[in-house]
């Protein structure tokens, strides 16, 4: 029922054969570049170490102020949940929802569907839902923009530093290193690896 | 030396887990046999959804360039900013940088995007084989790119939320800002309803099998 060595280009549909390569290497399609696969070198362990770190970066910059304002004695500062807050409440509840959506509920979701599948796998179980948050996983994951975020951010800063003073709250760098670690953690992941090591508890359970 | 694509071999692969699998003559839909999606030998009705969903995108691309996305109030009176004069406005205050960043973001890239999106759906209809590989790199680049156009949407949000002084001065998005995250939302989903594979059909040789 399934063609071991063989894998079908998801972008030309050529079947091209699985060849091994080196840690750190992709392979191609041969008729259209498209990349087949990788072999990140990275261990499960690395992937799930540089999620754990998103996820608590998560919290603290969703907890803390983004940016504070100063001008003319007046002070304003905000947090991300707060703007998405003050779009809602000027009527642009569309708008709020997709900046709530893109910045917050799609990483959450990402590092939760990673963690979910990897802590009990590090820990030598199989999650009952494993296959249902492998396709959440691959469905959001195009959907978090947090280094689109990054780059408004700092378009905004250097709009109103013009006008007034401007204040990086901790949650920018929260947010930055969110951004550096969500990439890590999508860069290191091998889904065949994890595929890997659920066969390998499938056939150890057994 | 094979040579053949996957439709032609009688083998499907998912799209979420690239696992390969037999297909049966089955009337229903296959699920894959490792992570469960609904497997198909091409995107259902990829032409039709990403044509409705890129006109959707074509027609709201109208009044997000036109209707104004920001509304300053100041001491001085009341400004609108389209995304447009946003961009004048920067430039001519010596922001450039700013200024080209908000340009290529808000402008060039989901302008490009449509026409881009629009080169590929004809020429995936006329069945031609022309350019395969670089039509291919174009749906690359859509994809990877799209999402940068949401630069002016966090703007929107965090300057709205930020510059609240009462008096002083105020900052609101404007109606433009829900156009314009339509276009981007529509835009991006109308690249994912698109089938690549479906440019590299017309070489196949079994080609008539298809189904839509």
């Amino acid at each position: 029922m399934i063609a071991l060595s063989l894998l079908a280009c998801p972008e030309c549909d050529l079947l091209n054969r699985e060849t091994p390569i080196a840690y750190g290497g992709k392979a191609y399609c041969r008729r259209c570049g498209a990349v087949l696969y990788r072999r990140t070198g990275d261990s499960l362990d690395r992937t799930l170490a540089f999620t754990l770190g998103a996820a608590i970066l998560m919290i603290v910059a969703n907890l803390f102020q983004i940016v504070e304002l100063d001008a003319q004695g007046h002070h304003t500062s905000t947090t991300l949940f707060g703007s998405v807050r003050t779009l809602y409440n000027d009527g642009m509840g569309s708008v709020a929802a997709l900046v709530f959506a893109t910045t917050i509920l799609m990483p959450v979701l990402d590092i939760g569907a990673m963690l979910y599948m990897l802590v009990p796998l590090k820990l030598g179980r199989i999650p009952r839902q494993l296959p249902a948050m492998f396709r959440l996983l691959q469905a959001v994951r195009p959907w978090g923009m947090v280094e689109v975020f990054m780059l408004g951010t700092l378009v905004s800063l250097a709009k109103l530093g013009h006008l007034a003073h401007v204040l990086p709250g901790i949650a920018l760098w929260s947010f930055a290193i969110l951004m550096v670690l969500v990439a890590a953690a999508a860069a290191s992941f091998d889904a065949d690896e994890l595929w890997a090591r659920v066969e390998a508890i499938r056939r150890r359970g057994v | 030396m094979t040579a053949m694509t996957a439709a032609d071999a009688g083998l499907l692969a998912c799209h979420t887990c690239h696992l390969l699998h037999k297909s049966s003559r089955v009337g229903r839909d296959l699920t894959c046999a490792r992570c469960g999606a609904t497997l198909h030998t091409r995107k259902q009705d990829s032409v039709t959804r990403a044509w409705a969903l890129l006109i959707a995108a074509g027609i709201l691309y109208v009044p997000a360039n036109i209707l104004p996305v920001m509304e300053t109030g100041s001491l001085f009176g009341a400004q609108s900013d389209t995304i447009m004069s946003g961009v004048v406005y920067l430039w001519v205050s010596g922001s450039w940088p700013l200024a080209v960043i908000v340009f290529v973001a808000s402008i060039l890239v989901p302008g490009s995007k449509l026409i881009a999106l629009s080169v590929l759906l004809i020429s995936v209809q006329q069945r031609t084989t022309w350019r395969m590989l670089d039509r291919t790199r174009l749906y690359r680049m859509v994809e990877s790119v799209g999402r940068w156009s949401m630069v002016d949407i966090y703007v929107a949000a965090i300057l709205t939320a930020l510059v609240q002084f009462e008096s002083l001065a105020t900052i609101r998005a404007g109606p433009a800002a829900i156009a314009f995250g339509a276009v981007v939302v529509l835009t991006m989903f109308a690249a994912e309803a698109f089938d690549p594979r479906l440019i590299w059909d017309p070489v196949r040789k079994d080609h008539a099998s298809d189904p839509g």
